[in-house]
């Protein structure tokens, strides 16, 4: 087990700046998910950590050692690739043992360790079969045995479950979860898939661009997400975002939607006039109950245009603001487009940013 | 009934004319290594008789025991001493230099170019220099010296070829290795050489076949030590007359090898030129 620190890690690739200066301390033991859209530099970063590019500026150290200089090799690290990357010419067995026999390991042990890597995956019937006799979900597993028997101090995941169907995506995430309660090893884990993040990680490393933009729990980043690219990227389906404007009421500063329903605005910079987006997730906006709003409570009074049913839950569309929004309902029986509705929120539910920067503003 | 039956004839008789087609391109193609071949093993009698004897009444080796008698045969050695010499010195470092154009991208895509280019160059344009070098050197009529050379000529072809196989193999593989504990030569010795195995038997038989072949180097470049069996053939063509005996042995003897080689190879032949075919 060995924690990772990362400072000030720069790296262009030609003339693109593909990380931009990234600090990052990995805890020990920790599950660490590097999430975010395709070019925003996680695998970069990742494949940076395992040797696989070089450091250009700053400083990369595991278990307390400046690594920049050390090659792949000497880092005692094991990474999962997308691809795979097993060994067509060899089997199952011998793929395993790859890292054990480049590292000439004693005949004897690499037997014993492979063994159980295999009972460990459940893939003992598979070892004498050669990669192409496999199926997508077992050649995963063989590459994670592959990881496993290296007893690594670091795991690295390069998008390990992408070219997996639904299903044994599922699957592997859990079995890549219950081997890291086993195993207690620092994991770092790269995926651009929101629900891979949010159900693996320990932590969220959301990156943009090149740098991070949010990092922490998963649950305090789809809580308090500091901006709005941080609230659209976790959390499916996706939080709605709805344009208003600060007004003044009696209870105090309020968003004024585009209708003229108002939401309670919490402490902070506001001034009456001022743009603001309200970001208020699906599974947030219900059917109002009771004949008179509660307080913090805010309805809407709309008409429905879609109805989606998935079985155990429902996705009404309507439009608030000039803009579409969907809510997200246990009921099976919603009505037909065109129907009357009327859903609420709390305001404390509600989260809200500044238009212009992104950056969330108040303290929701 | 009547249509199946007129549909059946003609279907037969389509098949009938393949086979006679291909009959007889076999014919056109086999009949002259046949009659090399045959003339290898008969007498001299024989061989200028009219009507020509198409099957020898009984078949005997003195043609082939003539070359070995006059020391003729060795040139044969020769050829594959340096045929096979300089393949695999050429593979080696071929395929060293495709591995660092493609993965560490040495001399950016020009080089790469400027490398295939040599190959167009025609070997008349250089012989003379050559020539006067080796003599300065005194690199003529040894192993050495056409190894050299040879191997300087295969090195673009191969390097080329090699350079699409590699490119073939899926980079994450080597990553893995890499991480996994081996160093670039492990890589290269443990994950590139059985990826690119196909790639590097088809590639070695074409080189191989190239200096097998090769003649006006040999010629320009022996006297009498290295001479190969290319320059031999050409000295039993006389300005009175042939020795068609000789002349047909030693060209059995220079064809066997290939055969074999090829014959050997051919499922990594055919899969490596397909290969290299839809690289382009």
């Amino acid at each position: 087990m060995s924690d990772v620190k990362i400072s000030g890690l720069h790296k262009h690739f030609d003339h693109v700046h593909v990380l931009k200066g990234i600090d990052l301390t990995i805890p020990a033991g920790e599950f660490t998910v590097l999430v975010g859209p395709s070019g925003c530099g996680k695998s970069t970063l990742l494949r940076t950590i395992a040797g696989l590019e070089e450091v250009e500026s700053g400083d990369i150290s595991i278990a307390g050692n400046v690594v920049n200089d050390v090659r792949p090799r000497d880092r005692n690290i094991a990474m999962v690739f997308q691809n795979y990357a097993l060994y067509p010419y060899l089997t199952v067995f011998e793929n395993i043992a790859f890292g054990l026999r480049a590292r000439k390991t004693p005949e004897v042990e690499i037997q014993f360790r492979v063994k159980s890597a295999a009972d460990m995956l459940g893939i003992t019937n598979l070892l004498e079969r050669l990669p192409r006799q496999l199926s997508g979900g077992q050649r995963q597993r063989v590459a994670i045995g592959r990881a496993i028997v290296r007893n690594a101090q670091l795991f690295l995941f390069d998008e390990p479950l992408s070219n997996l169907d639904a299903q044994l995506r599922d699957e592997m995430r859990s079995e890549i979860k219950r081997l890291h309660q086993e195993l207690g090893i620092t994991m770092i884990y790269v995926t651009h898939d929101q629900i891979e993040a949010m159900t693996l990680a320990d932590r969220i490393v959301l990156m943009r661009e090149g740098r991070i933009e949010q990092m922490g729990p998963p649950l305090h980043l789809y809580e308090k997400p500091q901006s709005i690219f941080v609230a659209g990227f976790l959390g499916s389906p996706k939080i709605n975002f709805i344009p208003g404007t600060v007004v003044q009421t009696k209870e105090g500063m309020s968003l004024a939607l585009l209708e003229g329903e108002t939401v309670a605005l919490p402490n902070g910079p506001f001034k009456v006039g001022q743009s603001v987006t309200l970001g208020i997730r699906p599974q947030h906006l219900g059917y109002a109950g009771g004949s008179s709003p509660i307080a913090g409570e805010v309805r809407l009074r709309r008409t429905i245009e879609l109805v989606q049913p998935t079985g155990s839950r429902t996705f009404i569309t309507l439009r608030v603001g000039g803009v579409s929004v969907m809510a997200e309902t246990n009921s099976a029986d919603a009505g037909e487009p065109g129907d009357p509705i009327e859903l609420s929120f709390s305001s404390i539910d509600a989260l809200f940013f500044d238009p212009g920067s992104g950056n969330a503003l108040g303290v929701g | 009934m009547n249509a199946l039956f007129s549909r059946r004839a003609r279907q037969s008789f389509i098949l009938a004319g393949r086979y006679v087609l291909i009959a007889l391109l076999l014919f056109f193609f086999v009949f002259p290594i046949y009659w090399l071949f045959i003339i290898s093993f008969k007498t001299p009698d024989e061989i200028f008789h009219f009507p020509p004897v198409w099957v020898p009444k009984s078949i005997q080796f003195a043609n082939y025991w003539v070359l070995f008698k006059d020391g003729d045969a060795i040139t044969v050695w020769n050829s594959l001493v340096l045929a096979s010499t300089s393949t695999i010195i050429a593979m080696v470092i071929g395929t060293m230099g495709a591995y660092s154009l493609v993965r560490f991208k040495t001399g950016g895509e020009n080089l790469a170019v400027w490398v295939i280019s040599q190959r167009l160059m025609p070997p008349i344009a250089i012989i003379f220099p050559v020539f006067l070098l080796y003599v300065y050197f005194g690199l003529v009529d040894t192993y050495l010296g056409l190894i050299i050379l040879y191997t300087a000529f295969n090195l673009p072809y191969v390097i080329w070829m090699m350079r699409g196989y590699i490119e073939d193999i899926p980079l994450e593989l080597e990553e893995s290795a890499l991480v996994d504990g081996c160093t670039r030569w492990e890589v290269l010795r443990k994950v590139v050489f059985p990826m690119a195995r196909t790639g590097l038997f088809a590639t070695a038989v074409f080189t191989f076949v190239f200096s097998w072949n090769e003649f006006i180097f040999a010629f320009v470049l022996t006297r009498t030590e290295v001479v190969t069996y290319t320059v031999q053939v050409t000295h039993y063509f006389g300005g009175q007359s042939n020795f068609w005996a000789k002349i047909a042995a030693m060209s059995v003897l220079g064809t066997v090898p290939v055969f074999i080689t090829v014959a050997t190879l051919q499922r990594f032949l055919v899969r490596g030129i397909s290969m290299g075919a839809v690289k382009g």
